[in-house]
Formats: structure tokens, C-alpha cells, sequence
């Protein structure tokens, strides 16, 4: 359960952290998220020198190699501009993890800064910007997986569907057991590839019954997992980034 | 799901081991009945749960036990001597053991200095800890567990599945079997039969019985007083019929108050079984008085360490001893959800048992277990006490691959040179922007030649395929387009 | 070294060094500030939805509902305590019908047979009751001793109305539970039951299938049967 978060007035700038996985295999969906924010009149400042949040190698236990790519991504945020994060697990790590792995450093402070300031993307667009959305798409079913990143980690459960909520057209069904994780888990799914195999198949049915063919999703990791599933058994259903389905359905 | 009975195979007697968690797993999930099972048990502890929850301000419930449990972790060894000094005042007889073989001797010493051949079990996992039941059986003492899960699961020669509902893994058709098959009664799917059934069978036990061994849920420094929650009523006949009761527990249940006792206990019966309360809560306080008429004439009390004191030390795993034992964690956890208790190994399974587990154990055989996990935050939403189980696991996990403190047994078990000089090339590459923008682009330009097939995740899922471009050069791309059309704008005006 | 001081050395001289002791508050298991209807409601609720009965009787006359419990329950042989004023009045009471009254206040060494097999219910009183939980507090005694509440297939408790509080910690706190603890204290909420055969309910499956409480009214019974 994080604490009670106190919102900032919408600012001029924002900083944007893309994540790895967007930056490599789902570019659109961080443009997407930044053509969202300028819409709204902010400023997005892309800090090119970003590369990944250190997730991968905290998760597996190599604290040191995650310490030291956390404190190059410190180095990024010099202004005290929010941080925009379209990933809730990314976000959940910089906002929770960074100053635990920073504790009793010099760079404590730091760390604790740059966590206060650190918003996933859909928690900025509902509770800083106070979206207001118009949507201009076909009727359509839609379910949503929302990350064990921004359910848990950031408290966030409920800003995606109220995303969705205002699109007028679009019918968000819920998927049975839609709290429980899909399996991805970073290097779980490598790790326990048989187990997490057997909870992505839970999640692709889940979603499947539903009748939706498109889920969306806060987190590139699930949507790789999922959409994974669902390619490898040719079905129809399609995932992306929530950022890009907003996108695409008010412009 | 639902089988002829005519078709049910009980499960043929096995022993499971942490080191095999992986081939378990694989075993667990390729048989629909165990998935079944346990899909079925979860989903209805899990709704249970929440609806027990209805009327509290939960956070301030479990907060308030974890402070509890925080405040007894503070005051442990003084707690401890208090435990020990007001059993004695009681008449309760105190013995200390450093591990579970020691323990084990002393329970047996007490048995045989008695003459006991029957002993009579309460539900108590510190006792399938520390194999208690084959240590006496060495000994020539039978042991017969009472609780209704667990007399099932021995008789069919298995350990518990699940801590709190030890037969979770069997559903009635396969109870009904092993009833038929080691019993004798008849085949049946009703419930309410079976259950007489072993409850005639068992009444005859306790009768018989010469030692009666129970476990504690709390143990109250205050009063010395041993706790014991259950639904069955087979508690209060193990620790009320026999004329010797000797209750196991390890050293980290003791509680300072008895005012400390009732948000515990709220928290225990909502936690584990969605229940507001259970049917029995039994406050033992000292063996039969010269007045009294019933109750048995000796009580006992076995603390046991057995890697306890040792996870005390450090101010991060520390946490781990503030658990209760609902079994909360698994009921919610997917990972014990898709494979059960038994495929972890170990008496605890699911995510307490992963962070539990190595320290008791140590890290060599149980090295699966802290990764076994998708980090998904379930376990530690959950827990009454506010565990940080994710934050235990990574810690684990840390300490499996040489980056801990060291002070879990087998530490940097998991330490492989290729491993680690992966992750320092992923740290050199990340703590290096230019490498890292030109190799990203790269693989964007030659997806074409990335694999489609990629170890196990492709066994389940199609390839992810780099996209062309990266989002560094959309946002370049981007920032062009947007300054190019500011200029435009810039020049149209006068 | 003992392993007694082994473990204690180890625990005293902790690595980390010494821990901050929190202090603890406890309103949210206190302070409910029920009315005595609304102590009574939650009983019921409570303890009818885990398969207890209540049946609500005038002080004056709890007798005769006892005698129509164990007639409708075909009970033949009670169990029960003698000098407790609940045993006493049932004793006169009964002496009339044609139950057979067996003795509980005998060494269990001397009846253990009998009382496993060939009592049909046993009667004992309670010191209080939870509202909030719908459980009863019982601390047996030479009189009522604890298997009295155990062993026979029918569980039959007497609780005076205004003995109802609201909350277990309510309890422990206000008698002063923490000065003075019998060898045995118990909360019993509801007859034995077990749900390990496939979450399926069943009850009975150590102690009684059935638990009655006869909730005693000061006033006369509260509008409700009796």
C-alpha cells in the first residue's frame, strides 16, 4: 500500500522516462504518451542520455549492477519537473526501489528526489492533468490488465479504467481474476518458464471470454506476455499500450 | 470438476524435495486434478477473505499487528525469559532446543521416560518441521495425527499441501478413497459420513492416547499462557485428554500481552479462512489442578530455534519472524495457485515458505524458491502483519547470487561467473548512453535476423521483434517535425 | 552452554544491535459503543451463521425451555455440573423428566468411556459473551470441567444476556483476564466443524455437531421465541 500521494498543480514541463522495452520494441506507444501530455500544453523534456530503470538486474539480485544504472538515471532529472513513466512497473521501481537501494548513500537524497517526483503515466494524466478525453472511435469491447507494478507497487487500480471510463464508445469489460498477475515478472518468465507459461494461458483465456478482441495495458511487459500468448496461438485478440489506444481514439 | 469415484487414482506415495522444484512444477501443472484443486481452493479462500474483511478498517487492523509482532520481535530474549518464568509459575515444564533433532530427542526423552507408545497430534507445522512423527515412529512410538486434513494426508503417506488446510490438494472423491483403501468404509461423496467416520475412528485414539502434542499460535510472555486456534475441537481433545500434553513452537511466537492477543487473533481467522472467528480458542495456562477433573496431568513446552535466532540478526529478514502462519500469502499467490504446496519441498510452501525456507534449510537446496515468484506484490498486500515479502524474496534472491550480506546459509550458492558478467556487461552498456542508443538502433535495423525462437518463452509465445526505430529516434524525429512547424509558424507572421 | 543461554546469548547480543519498540494502539478492537440491542443482534447474527441456536428465554424460566431442547433433541442423558446455580436450577428442574442426569463433576479417569460414548449432551454456563464475534467465554472449573464443552455430540451453553460484550479485547480488559488466568479459559463460537474435505462444511467432526445457547433475559425473553 503506498501513501496517499498529494498531486501537484499541472507544471509547464515534464520530464519523460521511456523504458527500455518501449524504447526497443513499442517506440509508438512512449510517443504516443508524450503527444498525449503536449496536447494537454505541457512541455516534455525526452532526457536522451536514458536507458533503463535497472529492474531487471535488481529483481535478479545483482544490486550493485542496478545500483549503478539507477545512479546514471539520477543524473537525468536535474529540474524539479515531474517524471512521466508510462510503465508501472518501471515506475514502481523508481519510485519505491530507488531510494531503498540509495539508503544511507550519498546519493540518498538524490534518489529520495527523484522517487517524490516519479508518476506513472496514467496516475499523471488523471490526477495531475485532470484529462478530460473525447472519443472519436468505432464501438468497441476493450478489457484491461493492469500491471502488479501499478496495482501494488504504485496504488493504482483504478486510473486506467477511468481512462477508459470517458472514451464513450468503448465498453470496458472486466476479465475474471483481472487482479492476478499475467506471468510476465521479467526474468521469472525465464526462469519459471512452465509456471509462468501456465498464468499468461490463464490471463489470455480470462481475457479471451470476455468477447473483447483488444486488451489494453499500462505496461509493456504485460503487454509482451500477453499479446505473446495470444500470437503464439493465432488467436485474434490484440494488446497496446493504453497510451497509444488514447491516442488513437481522440485524434 | 468431478470424477467417478471408480476412476480416482490416489496419489501414489511420494516425497517432494526444494531441490526438484522445477521438475515438480512441471509434474503439478500437467496434472488437471491437482490444478483443479487447488484453482478452486484459492479462488474461495481469496472471496472469503475479503469478505471477512467487510466490517474493519483493515490497514489500521494490520498495522497494529505488525506492530504488535514488531514489538515482540524487540523484546524477544527478555519475552522469552518472561515465557519462561510464568510457565514455570503455572507448572508448565520448559525445555529449550537449538534445533529440531534436539527437539525431537527431548519429545521423545518425555515419551519414553513415560512409557508412552500412543501420541495423539494436534495440528503443528514446527512438528513436520522437524519430522517429528518419523522420529518417534524410530522410537517405536505411533504418532496419529488428529486434525481432519492432516489424518488424511498421513494416511495417505503425504505431508501437508497447504499450512493452514493440509488435504487442500485432494478433493472427495480422492478422500473417499483413501478413507476406503486404509479404513475400510465404504466408498462415498457425502461428506458429513466421512466425517463421522473419522471422527469414531479418532475418538478411540484419543482415549488410547498417552501423550498429546500440540503446537502454539501465541504464546503469552504475560500470563504464560500457550494459545491454540481451531475450528475441529481435535485441539482441545489432544491438549485435554491425554494425560501428558506437550506443546511445540518456535521461539519467535511469543506475544508480550494478553491484550496483544485479540487483533492477532482477528487477523489470523480473517487472514487464513475468510472466517470472523474460528469455532475454538483455547488459552492453556497450566496443567490439571488438584481440584480439577480433567486435563492433563503434565503440560510441556518446546521453544525451538532451529534457525530463528539467526534470521534475528539482520534487520531486513527480521521481518520474516513476524509471521502468524495464516497461509494468506499462498491462498493469493499465482505461483502456488498454478503448482501447490508440495511442489515447493519444504513444510512451508508458497511465499512465506520461499522466505522461510532458505534460512532453515539453507540456500543450497532451496535455491529455486526465492526466484519462484513473479514479484507480484500479492503476497505482501495481503499479509496481517505486513510482511515485506517481495522485498524478502529480491533480498534472497541478492544473497543467492553472492550480493547479500551473507548471513543466510549458503549464500552466493547461486553465483555463476557468466551470469555476473552478464549483468556487469547489461550495467556497463546501461551506465553508457551512446553504446547503448546505437545498440538499441542496431537491433531495430537487423530485426530481421532476431531469433523467433528464444529458450522457453517461445515454447508459449510468439517472439517479441525489436520495432524499426527506437523511441529515442521518434523523439528526435518527433522534436524535428514540432520544431520545423514552430518555425513555419515563426515566419508566417509579419 | 545450555541451549536455553545459547539461544538467549544469541538473541541478546544481536548483530543489528537493539530494536525500537513501537507502541501499540489498540482502538480498533475497542470501542464499538453498542446499545445492548445492537450486542444482542451481533451475537446472534454471528453465532447462528457458524450453526449455533439461540433461543431467548425469561431468567425466571429458563428450565423450560431446556427441558423442550433436550426433549425435542431426544436427548436421554445430560451431563452437567452441581453447585454452578445453572446446574442446581437445571437439576431441580429436570428432576421431574425423564432425562437421565450424569455427573460431570468426576475425575475423567473414573467415566472417560461413559462420557465419550454414552452422554447425549452437556450443559455448562458461560462467563460472558462477544457480540462482535458471536462467541462464548468459558473458564471450566472442578464444577464444569473443560470436556464437559467437548465431548458430548450436543453443546448446550446458558448465557445471561447482560453478560454480552462487545468485543474480545472488551473482555480481557475489563475482567482483568491478564491477572489471573485459569489453567484453561476458552471462546467457543458455534458447534465443531471442519471444512478439509474439499471446503465442503461439516460439522462434529471432533467435538459437538450442535450448540445451543440459551440466552437468559433479566426482563423476560426479548420479544423473540422461546
Amino acid at each position: 500500500m503506498t501513501p496517499v500521494k498529494c498531486y501537484p498543480s499541472k507544471p509547464e514541463k515534464v520530464y519523460f522516462f521511456g523504458t527500455c522495452l518501449i524504447d526497443l520494441f513499442y517506440p509508438e506507444a512512449g510517443l504516443d504518451g508524450i503527444r498525449l501530455l503536449e496536447r494537454e500544453g505541457i512541455e516534455v523534456v525526452f532526457p536522451e542520455d536514458q536507458t533503463c530503470c535497472g529492474q531487471p538486474a535488481y529483481t535478479s539480485g545483482y544490486q550493485q549492477e542496478a545500483r549503478a544504472v539507477a545512479a546514471a538515471q539520477l543524473e537525468l532529472f536535474p529540474e524539479p519537473w515531474p517524471i512521466v513513466v508510462p510503465s508501472g512497473s518501471c515506475g514502481g521501481m523508481m519510485r519505491t526501489h530507488y531510494p531503498q537501494l540509495f539508503a544511507g548513500s550519498e546519493r540518498e537524497a538524490q534518489a529520495k528526489g527523484v522517487a517524490d517526483r516519479v508518476f506513472e503515466l496514467t496516475e499523471f494524466l488523471v490526477h495531475v492533468c485532470h484529462l478530460r478525453l473525447e472519443d472519436r472511435g468505432e464501438p468497441e469491447k476493450v478489457a484491461m490488465h493492469t500491471s502488479c507494478g501499478a496495482r501494488r507497487e504504485m496504488g493504482l487500480a483504478d486510473t486506467g479504467p477511468a481512462l477508459l471510463a470517458q472514451l464513450g464508445q468503448v465498453e470496458l469489460v472486466e476479465q475474471a481474476r483481472a487482479a492476478e498477475c499475467c506471468g510476465f515478472g521479467g526474468t521469472f518468465a525465464v526462469r519459471h518458464p512452465e509456471v509462468s507459461a501456465a498464468m499468461v494461458e490463464d490471463k489470455t483465456q480470462a481475457i479471451e471470454a470476455t468477447g473483447a478482441r483488444r486488451f489494453v495495458t499500462s505496461d509493456c511487459g504485460c503487454m509482451m506476455n500477453i499479446s505473446g500468448r495470444f500470437a503464439h496461438q493465432k488467436k485474434p485478440v490484440k494488446g497496446e499500450h493504453i497510451a497509444s489506444y488514447l491516442w488513437r481514439r481522440t485524434s | 470438476m468431478s470424477v467417478q469415484s471408480d476412476s480416482v487414482q490416489t496419489h501414489p506415495v511420494q516425497t517432494y524435495s526444494p531441490r526438484e522444484f522445477h521438475r515438480q512444477a512441471h509434474d503439478a501443472l500437467g496434472n488437471p486434478q491437482i490444478r483443479a484443486n487447488f484453482r478452486k481452493a484459492m479462488d474461495g479462500l481469496m472471496t472469503k477473505r475479503r469478505d471477512s474483511f467487510g466490517d474493519w478498517d483493515l490497514e489500521i487492523l494490520r498495522e497494529l499487528g505488525a506492530n504488535i509482532r514488531m514489538r515482540a520481535l524487540a523484546r524477544l530474549p527478555s519475552l522469552l525469559e518472561r515465557l519462561e518464568a510464568n510457565c514455570q509459575a503455572n507448572g508448565i515444564q520448559v525445555h529449550w532446543a537449538e534445533d529440531g533433532d534436539q527437539a525431537c530427542r527431548i519429545i521423545r526423552e518425555l515419551c519414553e521416560a513415560r512409557g508412552a507408545k500412543a501420541v495423539i497430534k494436534g495440528k503443528s507445522m514446527v512438528s513436520e518441521e522437524m519430522h517429528l512423527n518419523a522420529r518417534l515412529e524410530e522410537a517405536g512410538i505411533e504418532a496419529l495425527e488428529s486434525d481432519l486434513g492432516e489424518y488424511l494426508v498421513q494416511l495417505n503417506e503425504q505431508t501437508p499441501s497447504h499450512i493452514i488446510m493440509p488435504a487442500i490438494h485432494l478433493n472427495t472423491d480422492e478422500i473417499s478413497e483413501i478413507m476406503h483403501d486404509r479404513t475400510g468404509i465404504e466408498r462415498t461423496r457425502d461428506v458429513d459420513t466421512m466425517t463421522a467416520a473419522a471422527r469414531a475412528q479418532l475418538r478411540e485414539r484419543f482415549m488410547a492416547a498417552d501423550v498429546g502434542i500440540s503446537g502454539v499460535n501465541f504464546a503469552v510472555a504475560e500470563t504464560g499462557t500457550l494459545c491454540l486456534v481451531e475450528n475441529e475441537g481435535n485441539g482441545r481433545m489432544t491438549t485435554t485428554v491425554p494425560p501428558v500434553h506437550i506443546a511445540v513452537t518456535g521461539i519467535e511466537k511469543v506475544v508480550e500481552h494478553l491484550r496483544d492477543v485479540p487483533p492477532l487473533y482477528a487477523l489470523l481467522t480473517r487472514s487464513a479462512t475468510g472466517q470472523h472467528v474460528t469455532t475454538y480458542f483455547n488459552m492453556i495456562s497450566g496443567p490439571r489442578k488438584p481440584e480439577e477433573h480433567d486435563g492433563p496431568k503434565e503440560v510441556h513446552l518446546v521453544l525451538v530455534d532451529s534457525g530463528r535466532s539467526a534470521i534475528y540478526q539482520d534487520d531486513e529478514l527480521l521481518d520474516t519472524l513476524r509471521c502468524i502462519r495464516c497461509g494468506a500469502c499462498m491462498n493469493h499467490c499465482p505461483v502456488y495457485t498454478r503448482v501447490g504446496g508440495h511442489t515447493y519441498g519444504t513444510t512451508y510452501p508458497g511465499p512465506i515458505g520461499s522466505i522461510l525456507s532458505p534460512h532453515l534449510m539453507g540456500l543450497e537446496d532451496t535455491k529455486d524458491l526465492p526466484t519462484a515468484s513473479s514479484l507480484c506484490g500479492a503476497c505482501g498486500e495481503v499479509c496481517p502483519v505486513k510482511i515485506p515479502i517481495p522485498d524478502l524474496l529480491v533480498r534472497l534472491r541478492r544473497e543467492s547470487v553472492g550480493e547479500g550480506r551473507g548471513n543466510v546459509p549458503g549464500a552466493g550458492v547461486k553465483r555463476s561467473r557468466k551470469e555476473a558478467a552478464a549483468w556487469k556487461g547489461f550495467q556497463w552498456l546501461a551506465t553508457h548512453p551512446g553504446v547503448w542508443r546505437a545498440g538499441t538502433s542496431m537491433a531495430g535495423k537487423f530485426r530481421a535476423l532476431t531469433p523467433s525462437r528464444l529458450g522457453a518463452w517461445t515454447d508459449y509465445r510468439s517472439a517479441p521483434k525489436p520495432a524499426g526505430t527506437t523511441l529515442h529516434a521518434l523523439v528526435k524525429q518527433h522534436e524535428a517535425k514540432r520544431h520545423q512547424a514552430d518555425k513555419a509558424a515563426e515566419e508566417k507572421r509579419p | 552452554m545450555s541451549a536455553r543461554d545459547a539461544i538467549l546469548k544469541r538473541l541478546y547480543e544481536r548483530a543489528d544491535g537493539p530494536l525500537a519498540v513501537p507502541e501499540s494502539d489498540f482502538a480498533v478492537v475497542t470501542r464499538r459503543g453498542w446499545s445492548h440491542e445492537e450486542r444482542l443482534a451481533r451475537f446472534e447474527r454471528w453465532i447462528t451463521s457458524v450453526h449455533g441456536e439461540v433461543i431467548h428465554v425469561a431468567a425466571h424460566d429458563w428450565t423450560t425451555a431446556l427441558a423442550g431442547v433436550l426433549t425435542a433433541k431426544g436427548v436421554r442423558r445430560l451431563a452437567l455440573g452441581r453447585e454452578h446455580p445453572v446446574a442446581a436450577e437445571a437439576r431441580q428442574a429436570l428432576a421431574d423428566v425423564a432425562v437421565e442426569l450424569v455427573d460431570a463433576d468426576r475425575d475423567i479417569e473414573a467415566w472417560q468411556q461413559e462420557q465419550f460414548e454414552r452422554v447425549d449432551a452437556g450443559l455448562t454456563s458461560t462467563r460472558g459473551g462477544i457480540a462482535e464475534t458471536g462467541s462464548l467465554w468459558l473458564w471450566p472449573t472442578p464444577d464444569e470441567p473443560r470436556l464437559l464443552s467437548l465431548v458430548p455430540p450436543i453443546h448446550i451453553a446458558v448465557l445471561d444476556a447482560d453478560t454480552l460484550e462487545d468485543t474480545f479485547f472488551d473482555v480481557v480488559e475489563r475482567h482483568g483476564w491478564a491477572s489471573g488466568m485459569p489453567t484453561n479459559a476458552l471462546l467457543v463460537s458455534g458447534p465443531s466443524k471442519t471444512a478439509d474435505i474439499e471446503q465442503t462444511l461439516a460439522y462434529g467432526v471432533h467435538g459437538p455437531r450442535e450448540l445451543v445457547v440459551l440466552v437468559r433475559h433479566a426482563g423476560g425473553a426479548a420479544g423473540t421465541d422461546a
